[in-house]
């Protein structure tokens, strides 16, 4: 009976709050180790199986899936009871400007954000976790690469992500055996590709969490747990259950063959094989609780299905809830001796909060139109994508913003959509009628998008405390936000746009709609690109940082947060492999202190 | 990804804001407001698996009048050929009256849009031609059609219909294209489960200019 209610909890060794990247990820590894877990999840149980909607058209759709406010993404988007809203669950901002606002997307299901997003996964480089010492601005982890190297490797092959070693400076290659073959380029890909490299910027195979091949769950097992025979065999039995793609399906559906990585695909059916984890849904965290001795003793929660206040208690507490949910129960967390909450001595606690720096540009290319119709869904999203390659050049100071960015890109015959046919007016001049099904079937396939993700560098201005007024439908506290961005941040957007034109125009084709030069204008706001990172950092003082390299806060030994909270920066490398390889770390930490009886 | 979700990021948050907006300010630091009040959407946990019709989650709006207005324009817009059917004849007036009665503020704004502008075509057309839209010939529709159907050279009397015509002209695109006719005609042959994915055919790089591109 792994998932259990209010009423039958049983003894724990660990509760871990979040079920998403984070979560999953620390359950797995403690229950794997032989820890007795409690999950608690805010949302409820959501099982992809059944759930998906894989083939459906959007013709099946209301409003032909369109985005709308109950479902940000379009309607087959994965996410159940999320958004950048979250009904009965507000937040306050402190002013409404695109420039100082911070938009908070949540996920209330089991597995969190892992059930819809773009499955990019790449990893930290050396100087992502050196920042400070190569430019002297933001914060140094107190960890090198080297020392997470093992557990990217590790994390890489349980989920299973595809890629190349390609030995780019700062974009570390992984282990051998580590990474699945990457997808064939589709012509999109090999045309920017072509062009790019005439312009200087490099473009090898994408990283992303799909199975391009089945796991070998003959030699992995191994691998992932040296010694631990029931570990392996458990592991090896549910690499067997996980289907390569089928070349079919948006990813951010989620995936009923489990081909993608998904908490719930991946790391909670092994994690419950183990008989050691229960997982508790629709539980609302509010805080963590002390004993006499300052330690933690459990966390208070809100069965939402009753509103009754519940308990549970274990030995050590892991916060994995979100940066800023757990951000939220830290600060909530309030007792005598933590009057301004919980593990916060520093006054550090929900400050350098952290999102990626995001901006687009369109364009339509004349050598992609009218091609000979063929399938291009591939691995649904990107085949490959440009690493940052200006980091000598950043380092000499002639760019004008101090750190780098990679673009995601794609294009080519999608499924048709609501956009297909729509707002090309600048290619057609007005056409209708015939004419206008005749244009469609001509530039179908020959759109192209370039999406920039850049690194953000912590600052004072951007952070979240609880607002002293306003409370969720449950009665808890909610947090306020205050925004800014830098002009680190917003000169290295204006670089993108002019970027991506170059690109557009190098491959013969027309930019749609202005290249916007004003770098505030092209930055996406706060929280929109969704790498919520920061709030509860890691550091090498106690003074400047709310937790060790471990993850551990420096006030209650006990106490361990494993999301994003702990960045210290947010290089441009998307943030999802790098949580789940520090909450590996970190779980493997935990079982090695329970293990000498220090927890 | 989907698609929705690479085009829609800053529309989607705008539309949060637009949501908070709509309540009273003391409620707005804290705005929840999904749909507009009074009405329902789909909620944030609707069943993904099932197909959907129109007129099965929000009452329709549109009456036979309007309905053969908003037919007529669908015809002009996307008439049948050689290639695949007109797109009234595929059930995008039943998808646009959807669109136009659903609680969300997107689609109310191009409601009030569009029934102003279903009733301007037939004033326009009994103005010229003392007859509704639907009843004009094809060079009929076409004379007023031609005068609206490009906002950037509309004269000023026809900014307003050209903002109307551009909204419904994507509005039964989309609505065509996402159908199996429409998704026919543009020959995309995905969707389908694959036991490899090959990458595309030499034909198609030498078209694209690639040349044997090599596979990697």
């Amino acid at each position: 009976m792994p998932f259990v209610t209010p009423a039958t909890l049983r003894d724990y060794d660990v509760i871990v709050v979040g079920s998403g990247a984070a979560g999953g990820q620390s359950a797995y590894t403690l229950s794997m180790s032989g820890a007795r877990v409690l999950m608690l999840e805010a949302g409820r149980n959501y099982v992809p199986e059944h759930e998906t909607p894989m083939f459906q058209t959007r013709g099946e759709a209301p409003l032909r899936g369109a985005s709308t406010p109950d479902k940000p993404f379009g309607f087959h988007d994965a996410t159940v009871d999320g958004g950048w809203q979250v009904p009965g669950e507000p937040y306050v901002n402190t002013t409404q400007e695109d420039s100082g606002r911070f938009d908070w997307w949540r996920a209330r299901m089991l597995g969190g954000r892992t059930n819809h997003w773009g499955r990019y996964s790449f990893r930290n480089g050396p100087y992502d976790f050196k920042p400070r010492s190569r430019d002297g601005l933001g914060f140094d982890w107190p960890l090198t690469y080297e020392e997470l190297a093992p557990y990217y490797d590790k994390v890489e092959m349980l989920i299973g992500v595809y890629g190349a070693n390609d030995g780019l400076e700062n974009t570390p290659n992984s282990s051998p055996g580590c990474l699945l073959p990457p997808p064939r380029p589709r012509v999109s890909d090999l045309l920017i590709a072509q062009r790019a490299k005439k312009v200087g910027i490099p473009v090898v195979a994408g990283h992303r969490a799909v199975l391009t091949q089945p796991l070998d769950h003959t030699n992995l097992p191994a691998r992932l747990h040296p010694g631990n025979h029931d570990a392996q065999r458990i592991i090896a039995e549910h690499m067997r259950t996980r289907a390569a793609c089928f070349w079919a399906t948006p990813c951010g559906r989620g995936c009923s063959i489990r081909a993608t990585y998904q908490s719930t695909t991946v790391h909670l059916p092994p994690a419950l094989a183990t008989g050691r984890l229960d997982i508790l849904v629709n539980a609302m965290a509010r805080e963590v609780t002390l004993d006499k001795r300052g330690l933690a003793s459990g966390v208070s929660y809100v069965d939402k299905l009753t509103g009754r206040p519940g308990h549970a208690p274990a030995r050590t507490v892991v916060l994995a809830a979100s940066a800023c949910e757990t951000v939220r129960i830290l600060l909530n967390s309030k007792s005598s001796g933590f009057e301004d909450g919980l593990a916060n001595s520093s006054g550090k606690v929900g400050r350098y909060l952290m999102d990626t720096v995001g901006s687009s540009v369109d364009g339509q290319i004349p050598l992609l139109e009218s091609l000979p119709p063929h399938n291009e869904d591939g691995a649904s999203g990107g085949h490959m994508y440009a690493p940052w390659w200006l980091y000598g050049e950043q380092l000499a100071g002639k760019l004008g913003f101090p750190r780098g960015y990679h673009i995601e890109f794609g294009g080519g015959r999608n499924m048709p959509s609501l956009s297909t046919g729509a707002g090309i007016e600048w290619l057609t001049g007005g056409s209708y009628g015939r004419r206008f099904k005749e244009d469609v079937r001509r530039y179908y396939g020959s759109f192209v998008y370039f999406d920039g993700r850049g690194e953000m560098i912590p600052n004072e201005h951007s952070y979240c405390e609880i607002d002293p007024d306003v409370k969720d439908r449950w009665g808890i506290p909610v947090l306020r936000f205050h925004w800014n961005w830098s002009e680190h941040e917003t000169r290295q957007a204006a670089h993108m746009q002019s970027t991506f034109a170059q690109i557009i125009e190098a491959m013969g084709g027309r930019v749609k709609g202005p290249v916007l030069t004003d770098g505030a204008q092209a930055i996406a706001p706060g929280g929109s690109i969704i790498h919520e990172v920061g709030g509860a950092i890691m550091g090498a003082d106690p003074g400047q940082s709310v937790t060790n390299q471990w993850g551990q806060t420096w006030d209650v030994r006990n106490l361990f947060i494993t999301d994003g909270a702990v960045f210290a920066s947010n290089a441009d490398k998307n943030p999802t492999l790098t949580i789940m390889a520090l909450a590996w770390r970190t779980a493997d930490h935990i079982v090695d202190r329970m293990k000498r009886r220090e927890l | 990804m989907d698609e929705p979700l690479r085009v829609d990021r800053r529309t989607a948050i705008q539309w949060v804001l637009a949501a908070a907006s709509a309540v009273p300010f003391l409620q707005r630091r804290a705005s929840g407001a999904a749909a507009t009040p009074g009405t329902r959407g789909y909620g944030t946990d609707p069943d993904l698996n099932r197909t959907y019709l129109p007129g099965e989650l929000w009452p329709l709006t549109l009456t036979p009048a309007l309905r053969s207005a908003a037919a007529a324009l669908c015809d002009v817009v996307i008439p049948a050929d050689s290639e695949s059917p007109s797109a009234s004849a595929v059930g995008v007036v039943d998808f646009i009256d959807e669109w136009i009665s659903a609680p969300y503020d997107t689609q109310q704004a191009d409601r009030k849009t569009i029934l102003w502008g279903l009733a301007w075509l037939d004033a326009e057309s009994q103005r010229r031609y003392q007859s509704s839209f639907a009843g004009l010939t094809q060079a009929q529709k076409a004379a007023i059609c031609d005068d609206i159907c490009y906002l950037p050279e509309a004269k000023p009397q026809f900014a307003d219909a050209a903002k109307f015509f551009a909204i419904y002209r994507d509005l039964t695109a989309g609505g065509f294209y996402t159908t199996p006719a429409g998704t026919r005609d543009l020959k995309y042959v995905g969707n389908v489960p694959l036991t490899s994915f090959d990458g595309p055919p030499p034909e198609v790089l030498r078209k694209a200019g690639l040349g044997e591109a090599p596979r990697t």
